[in-house]
């Protein structure tokens, strides 16, 4: 890694915050994309995509979540020149054409990848109501789909998701072509990284956050976490990643109210 | 020189009938046919299907009863507190039978429907619990063309979403319902109309044709006089989601999704703002609005 400020910053890993740790997660769910739709649905997923825009995915095109297509790589809620339209109907043609990678929230994640934004309870009549399968199952067929959850805990990462909007591996029908496109390359929580490359494509850890444990990841998930004891350690950012973070994407540190501060010590639990 | 399509809020509603099947424009809280849909939720018929990209629209008809079954890709009123007091409200209590889909089989319905065709094949809600949603009424196709490993692609096949009415808004529109969006999106106000056997235009600004070519570049006439049946003139008849030329009135949705958390707090936002005529609903918002500011 090179960084440009190594002079003023020795230790550009000392202070890092958990929520820097998730940016560079969420950053990474975009290594290799190319030029591809990158569609964050939530603060530090939508850090992590300017991030990788602005280090080594330069050719991603985002989004003002609206209808245009920024031609540059503005902060956090702020605007900046465009270089095209994307109103809603014209997502689902880019959807459909497989050149995007979103990453989703989930009220519900299962070890099979199985996601639920829609509503607690039976399906005609739940317990508690809320987006609706919204894209969610057009996305999980169709392309790329990571997972961005703030709050790792047994309550999301529970047994089986109520309704099913975004599509696990174990629904998929291997006698139909159709079903090819499902992939899901990464979830990031507050905790750490994971993907679904576990036996049967099973939750797996990939890296828990400096300061995370795998008995803390064991305590916050309702299944069998495959890998768990073997998971490194999630990279620190280097300086000019840090300096990005801080100064130019989210110089109000919005990731912050997202993930609370924790101490990011190894030796602190 | 074409009909005048003019009309007022009552002669639409004159028209729809209980059990009737009827899309609603817009999308979440943005650009949807509030007018319309407050004079709707006055209205006696009952027993209606709803299809829509669901915001406070589907809430309000909710509210007054008047929804029995509803197609929708979600219900958001697209900021805080986000989930729709009201659908939730019919949801839990079992009020109304749902066909939830993916967003995408929303377009991809009413392209069916304004193409004629009974179904479009597509891939999103395979694997999913959409089907399920759908308790058989949501079937498959398998293509008779196959891939080059030579299985053949099952795919869902969506259902043309026909429609006895569409409501949209537009922000202008000339007496014969040519008429253009000034806003960043055109949601999808062009398929519902297409995908209905009546269609209704509640517009802001009602100008001439001349008037109104000039206004705009082509690309935003996103209706012409094919697509529609009545135009009513409405100045703000989107809030208090937001138009063309005026943004989402959030305080006042926020005092909507507070008012249904108590039958007493409904009560006098129903008495004040539903159950009256559409200009003392204007009326009464901008004074909303000022005692709110003079209370600040």
């Amino acid at each position: 890694m090179t960084t440009g400020h190594a002079g003023s910053t020795p230790d550009p890993s000392a202070d890092v915050t958990r929520a820097e740790y998730c940016v560079i997660a969420c950053a990474e769910i975009f290594s290799g994309a190319g030029e591809t739709m990158a569609s964050p649905m939530a603060t530090t997923p939508l850090i992590g995509a300017r991030l990788a825009r602005l280090t080594t995915e330069p050719d991603l095109l985002i989004t003002d979540g609206e209808a245009l297509i920024f031609a540059d790589t503005p902060a956090v809620g702020k605007s900046g020149p465009i270089e095209g339209w994307m109103p809603f109907r014209k997502v689902f043609d880019v959807v459909a054409s497989g050149r995007r990678h979103v990453v989703m929230g989930a009220n519900q994640i299962d070890r099979y990848g199985n996601q639920n934004l829609s509503a607690f309870g039976p399906l005609q009549h739940p317990t508690r109501q809320m987006f609706g399968s919204r894209g969610a199952p057009g996305n999980t067929i169709n392309h790329p789909t990571s997972y961005w959850v703030a709050k790792h805990s047994a309550r999301v990462f529970g047994g089986v998701v109520d309704v099913v909007s975004g599509v696990g591996y174990d629904k998929i029908d291997a006698d139909n072509p159709a079903f090819k496109y499902l992939n899901i390359p990464r979830v990031v929580t507050n905790l750490g990284v994971f993907d679904f490359e576990g036996p049967d494509h099973t939750m797996r850890a990939v890296s828990l956050h400096p300061g995370v444990d795998a008995a803390e990841v064991a305590e916050n998930t309702g299944f069998e976490v495959a890998g768990l004891a073997d998971a490194g350690v999630t990279r620190a950012p280097n300086a000019e990643e840090l300096r990005l973070i801080r100064e130019v994407i989210d110089p109000k540190g919005l990731r912050e109210k997202e993930v609370k501060p924790v101490s990011t010590s190894r030796t602190a639990r | 020189m074409a009909t005048d399509k003019t009309s007022s809020l009552d002669d639409i509603i004159g028209e729809i009938s209980s059990g009737m099947t009827i899309g609603i424009g817009g999308w979440g809280s943005r650009r949807k046919p509030m007018a319309l849909v407050r004079a709707l939720a006055r209205s006696s018929v009952t027993d209606l299907t709803i299809v829509t990209y669901g915001g406070p629209d589907l809430g309000l008809l909710c509210a007054a009863g008047k929804v029995s079954k509803a197609y929708y890709g979600f219900v958001s009123l697209d900021s805080p507190p986000f989930y729709d007091p009201w659908f939730a409200k019919a949801r839990t209590t079992g009020a109304i039978t749902v066909r939830e889909m993916d967003e995408g089989m929303v377009k991809c319905g009413l392209e069916a429907a304004a193409a004629r065709l009974p179904f479009l094949p597509i891939r999103a809600g395979l694997g999913s619990d959409v089907p399920n949603f759908w308790d058989g009424e949501l079937r498959t196709v398998t293509s008779p063309y196959p891939d080059d490993d030579g299985r053949h692609q099952t795919l869902i096949a969506m259902p043309a979403l026909q429609l006895d009415a569409a409501f949209v808004h537009l922000d202008l529109a000339d007496r014969h319902g040519n008429a253009a969006y000034t806003g960043i999106d055109p949601y999808f106000d062009d398929l519902y109309c297409a995908a209905a056997t009546r269609r209704y235009l509640e517009t802001d600004r009602l100008v001439t044709t001349e008037e109104l070519v000039e206004k705009v570049p082509v690309q935003r006439l996103l209706l012409n006089r094919l697509n529609v049946d009545r135009v009513v003139h409405t100045p703000n008849g989107a809030h208090f989601t937001f138009a063309g030329e005026y943004g989402r009135d959030e305080a006042f949705q926020q005092f909507y999704a507070e008012s249904a958390k108590t039958p007493e707090a409904w009560q006098a936002f129903s008495d004040r703002f539903l159950t009256v005529p559409e200009d003392v609903y204007q009326t009464e918002v901008d004074k909303w609005n000022a005692e709110r500011e003079d209370a600040q």
